[in-house]
């Protein structure tokens, strides 16, 4: 990669961030957009600026939230990847049962937790767990069923154990798969948890932002969108960083290129 | 022979039920550090015959015995190369070749106490076969001829008394190919072992056995059994004589009789 590309790489997200933002503040302008429609991004801000002990009091509870419901999902996901990816039995019993659960819309189970848990952090917490875990699981297992079966043979002749195969082969070949599957799992977990705080609690960013539409405070709403994506995004960018440091050998090709 | 140290006696292997046999009765037998290639048209279930004699598959007939056991189950004391290096990327060189240490008995259970001196052995393995100074590299920096090489101290590193070869050198440019035969007689030299390699290469053939055996197309079975008097240790030179060429040759008309049958 020379320079000059180089260099557009690094500040294109920014150019084409901002880009956004002006052409939604110009647009907002010039159709003449009434407030309580489509707020302009200047007026989110400053929303954001206006009620931001509020909005870091919810944003807290919702990253704590997401982050717990994430953290079982990576542990569940981790073993339940680990049991389909390595036996054919558990995989033909399981991937049903998978795939109808991660079909159902998480919307229509937070009624039933809130039901059993009530209603606040709860609920959240397990609706960012339920609907994060999926990719993680699918990840995992697919890391260890495409195993190489010389790979396996050339173990197995040695007389390894299936657990020998796993722990030395099975783990570390999954882990790229593992960390690609966590930067989409934590982003879906933060859809989880703010979709729990809308219907069901008293605090978070879905609280926040459904006590503010309906009080037509329509600037605070897309504030708080602001505020989630931005979240999202520090996230996302936090699980690259950890998947390029601990997978080095599997990003060899995008790094000689 | 007296005694063998592998022994396929009226051996057969059919992959599924209903489906035609892959192997049909297969008699071998091999003598304890002997150094044999199985040569034969592709598709002819030469590398069957490995997986039946590393115990990764049973024979549906007849009896596979190795070192005096028959085989029921994956040996322990075999070492396995194919035409793909199966290098793990994460490890480096010297890990991978340390990766049978950490699973064989008894150096499993020594690996935490004596790791410096498995290490170094490696190195020395590293070394001999001209791989000094590549041990922290990892295998994508790697020649394909060199992860290979390191391909075979991994299979040997633990010494065990059996060496699989499924077509090793398949994979590789000429040079390197017959760089790496030298390589292979060094270390069966240094140690002898007993080693099945399975190739379609004739001359890679005659340049590293003591005994040929030509099998036939599918089902396979062995048709011939060729001596191999060429003395030890075989080199490149060698390769130009007459003898060498006229055993290819009689190797080459056999093969040619197999296929048009």
């Amino acid at each position: 990669m020379n320079g000059k590309s180089k260099l557009y790489t690094v500040y294109s997200p920014w150019i084409a961030s901002i880009g956004l933002f002006v052409v939604w503040e110009l647009s907002v302008r010039l159709f003449d957009i009434p407030e309580y429609v489509l707020p302009t991004p200047s007026a989110s801000f400053a929303a954001i600026w206006q009620f931001r002990d509020a909005i870091w009091m919810h944003a807290v509870q919702t990253m704590l939230t997401t982050l717990g419901g994430f953290a079982i999902a990576v542990v569940f996901g981790v073993v339940m990847g680990a049991a389909v990816g390595s036996s054919q039995i558990v995989y033909s019993a399981a991937n049903p049962i998978l795939i109808g659960f991660n079909s159902v819309p998480k919307i229509a189970v937070v009624p039933v937790l809130v039901m059993w848990f009530g209603i606040g952090t709860v609920p959240a917490v397990l609706t960012a767990f339920l609907i994060s875990f999926f990719p993680i699981v699918a990840n995992v297992a697919t890391g260890l069923a495409t195993l190489e079966p010389e790979l396996r043979d050339v173990l197995r002749s040695l007389g390894a154990s299936r657990m020998d195969v796993l722990v030395k082969v099975g783990f570390p070949r999954s882990l790229p798969y593992f960390f690609t599957s966590l930067k989409v799992a934590v982003t879906l977990a933060f859809v989880g948890s703010v979709m729990s705080e809308t219907v069901a609690s008293n605090v978070g960013m879905g609280y926040l932002m459904m006590s503010a539409s309906s009080k037509f405070n329509i600037p605070l709403v897309f504030a708080g969108l602001l505020v989630i994506a931005a979240m999202g995004i520090a996230m996302y960018g936090i699980f690259s960083v950890v998947e390029q440091r601990s997978t080095r050998w599997a990003v060899r090709g995008a790094r000689s290129a | 022979m007296t005694h063998a140290f592998v022994e396929l006696d009226r051996v057969k292997l059919r992959y599924q039920e209903g489906e035609g046999l892959a192997l049909e009765q297969t008699d071998m037998k091999i003598a304890n550090g002997e150094f044999i290639a199985v040569v034969g048209p592709s598709g002819c279930g030469k590398s069957s015959l490995l997986k039946l004699v590393s115990g990764l598959l049973p024979a549906t007939e007849g009896t596979v015995i190795v070192d005096g056991r028959e085989v029921s189950g994956p040996l322990k004391i075999c070492g396995m190369a194919f035409q793909n290096p199966t290098l793990l990327p994460w490890r480096s060189t010297l890990a991978n070749v340390l990766l049978p240490l950490e699973i064989v008995q008894p150096h499993r259970s020594r690996m935490r106490t004596q790791r410096k001196t498995f290490e170094e052995m490696a190195t020395r393995m590293l070394t001999g076969v001209g791989l000094g100074g590549y041990e922290k590299k990892f295998p994508w920096e790697l020649s394909g001829g060199m992860q290979q090489r390191a391909s075979l101290c991994r299979a040997l590193i633990h010494e065990p008394d059996l060496l699989l070869l499924d077509e090793p050198f398949g994979a590789l440019d000429a040079f390197t190919r017959e760089e790496l035969w030298d390589t292979l007689q060094k270390l069966w030299m240094e140690r002898p072992f007993t080693v099945i390699l399975v190739t379609h290469d004739l001359r890679e053939a005659v340049y590293l056995a003591d005994t040929i055996y030509v099998m036939s197309t599918r089902p396979g079975r062995i048709l011939v059994r060729y001596e191999n008097p060429l003395p030890r240790p075989r080199t490149q030179e060698m390769t130009f004589r007459e003898d060498f060429g006229d055993m290819v040759h009689g190797l080459k008309s056999h093969i040619r009789t197999v296929r048009a049958a």
